[in-house]
């Protein structure tokens, strides 16, 4: 029997010829990653295991970026308890405000994350590096801690499920489009405690920005991972960004897979995800009428560089509608400064948007545009929960960045076909 | 360990930032996290329960974002148990990692209403229903899960292996 993609990594990292789903293995970590909410408690925990050193001082990554800048007395301390330890344990990859960005799109960025490797996260985006093809998973504190100190962690080998996506692609219709439209099908629980496979020619066809797109929303159907089978387009993406080995795993063409789901993209038109669950979607021919106060374009989830081109090509020459905020973060200092040099930065000042530093900040109700009681916005982010994005009884609506950018204009949903 | 309390009970897909809303995150201290305890999706839920009470809900609890400090406020509350049809599964590795005891059982969700008082044995995975005079069985952990939880957490785990390797 042949073997999936993350049986074959976990197999290969915990020293094993062959693993199977239910099985519970030791596995060695390339990667160990945290943030300022989740490492100040995996702080306290790895003090406690009584090792005076870190496994490697270059396989931990340390992102202040939840409430980076420090939004707040608190949050500064927490900071400030990160850049202690990272400063302490000489830990190479903490990375200061002015050279950070949103964890899950700086790792790739600098080359941290590669095909073949386990990442584990204190975070739950972590599944992001599925694009790579690399099993990567979000966890907890704790675990974090355990793993800091050993390089290793526990798992249990998911079951896989694969999707197929083939057919011809509508305009403005991208990754984030895909992965709703996949989470509304299957719904929040569709892949609990589940590895996700994203194949077919779509995904062949797709940049490294819309695959990360896609396996960012793993977690968002109770995924454990997300992956997409490396191939010319990752090679490409990692050439000059690896500073170490990496091998590329490909599920044999006879593995066993606990379900193939199949979708023909030519029908799935651009998907809004409504108040408040990512399954609540609805192609944006079906929104109706529904008006916003805030948009919001950037998060790990859409804040990059090719996410920010396709705002731009929507919001160029035109203005936001007066009562709206538009908030654009992009997702790394690199990506800032490229979108600064492409004239892309001048197109949303020019059309009335606040652009950030890199942050977390509004994704998650952080700082940097807090909803209201009552308020409404619609978000590149990845999650719409009650109190997501701040008030209890505020609303947010999930799209891709061209009816975020098309809907700032209009100050209502719509898609972009409304305003070019 | 002894459970036993009066149970608060929830539907599907009570995420992680309804357990404790971000806004609260820029400390990690269990006991101000626990203050906020399930602030949004039930406001009263920290004036009205009592030590030891247990929650009991439905599908996925516990989804969203990986914060440990969902199950860490959870537990500082006072919360002696949660019981779902199933867990999200970064919420159970927390749950298991941090010693919070959490158990899936379909049976129990379907039996227990709200107000009833319930007493749960984790190592064997027996839950009594007292108020109803049910029992309902749980399925007891993995051997390795099970190693974990008696040795007081992930933590406290790794730290014996780590003085053994020495
Ligand atoms: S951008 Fe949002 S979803 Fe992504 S890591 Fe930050 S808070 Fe989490």
């Amino acid at each position: 029997m042949g073997m999936t993609m993350v049986e074959k990594i976990l197999a290969a990292h915990a020293g094993e010829e062959e693993v199977k789903p239910g099985q519970l293995v030791n596995a060695k970590l390339d990667l160990v990653l945290g943030n300022d909410v989740t490492t100040p408690v995996a702080i306290k925990e790895f003090n406690k295991i009584g090792v005076e050193q870190v496994f490697d001082q270059d396989r931990i990554a340390i992102v202040p970026d939840h409430f980076a800048p420090n939004k707040d007395i608190n949050s500064a301390e927490q900071c400030k308890m990160i850049r202690e330890f990272a400063h302490d344990k000489e830990i190479t990859n903490y990375f200061e405000i002015g050279e950070m960005g949103i964890e899950h799109c700086l790792l790739p960025e600098k080359g941290l994350v590669l095909p073949g490797d386990i990442v584990i996260g204190a975070d739950s985006h972590t599944c992001t590096y599925g694009a790579l093809g690399a099993l990567a998973t979000g966890v907890g504190s704790t675990d974090m801690a355990a793993g800091m100190a050993t390089g290793e962690a526990w798992f249990k080998v998911p079951e896989t499920i694969k999707f197929v996506y083939n057919g011809q692609l509508q305009e403005w219709v991208s990754g984030k489009d895909l992965i709703l439209y996949t989470i509304g099908d299957i719904g929040v629980d569709g892949a609990l405690y589940k590895a996700m496979e994203f194949t077919g020619e779509v995904i062949e066809d797709f940049s490294m920005a819309n695959r990360m797109t896609m396996s960012n929303m793993a977690i968002e159907a109770g995924g454990k991972c997300g992956l997409i089978e490396p191939d010319e387009t990752t090679l490409e993406y990692v050439k000059d960004r690896a500073q170490r080995d990496y091998t590329v795993y490909k599920s044999d063409v006879d593995a066993e897979y606990a379900e193939v789901i199949e979708y023909d993209v030519s029908e799935i038109e651009p998907q809004v995800a409504f108040p408040h669950l990512p399954e609540n979607t609805k192609g944006i021919s079906e929104v109706g009428e529904i008006k916003i106060d805030q948009a919001v374009i950037g998060s790990c989830t859409n804040g990059r560089l090719e996410d920010l081109r396709i705002a731009a090509k929507v919001l160029e020459g035109q203005k936001k509608a007066d009562h709206i905020r538009l908030i654009i973060f992009p997702g790394t200092q690199e990506i800032y400064r490229q979108a600064m040099h492409e004239g892309l930065i001048d197109i949303f000042l020019d059309a009335g948007a606040a652009v950030s530093t890199p942050t977390c900040g509004p994704c998650l109700g952080g700082h940097m545009g807090i909803l209201a009681k009552g308020e409404r916005a619609i978000a590149t982010t990845n999650r719409n929960f009650v109190g997501r994005m701040g008030h209890p009884e505020s609303e947010v609506y999930l799209s891709n960045p061209a009816v975020a950018a098309a809907s700032a204009i209009k100050g209502q949903i719509v898609g972009p076909r409304e305003v070019r | 360990m002894e459970i036993k309390g009066q149970v608060w009970k929830y539907g599907d897909d009570v995420d992680t930032d309804v357990i404790i809303p971000a806004r609260y995150l820029n400390t990690s201290n269990p006991k101000e996290l626990a203050k906020h305890c399930m602030e949004d999706i039930d406001e009263n839920f920290v004036d009205k329960m009592s030590n030891g009470d247990l929650i009991v809900a439905e599908d996925n609890f516990g989804c969203g974002s990986s914060r440990e400090h969902a199950p860490l406020a959870i537990k500082a509350a006072g919360v002696s148990c949660v019981i779902a049809n199933s867990f999200a599964r970064i919420f159970y590795r927390n749950s298991i990692n941090i010693g919070l005891p959490i158990l899936e059982c379909p049976e129990a969700v379907a039996g227990i209403a709200e107000g009833d008082q319930v007493e749960v044995d984790v190592d064997s995975g027996l839950i009594k229903n007292l108020t109803k005079e049910e029992e309902y069985q749980a399925a007891a952990f993995p051997e390795f899960m099970q190693e974990l939880i008696d040795a007081g957490g992930l933590v406290n785990y790794v730290r014996r292996r780590v003085k053994n390797n020495e």
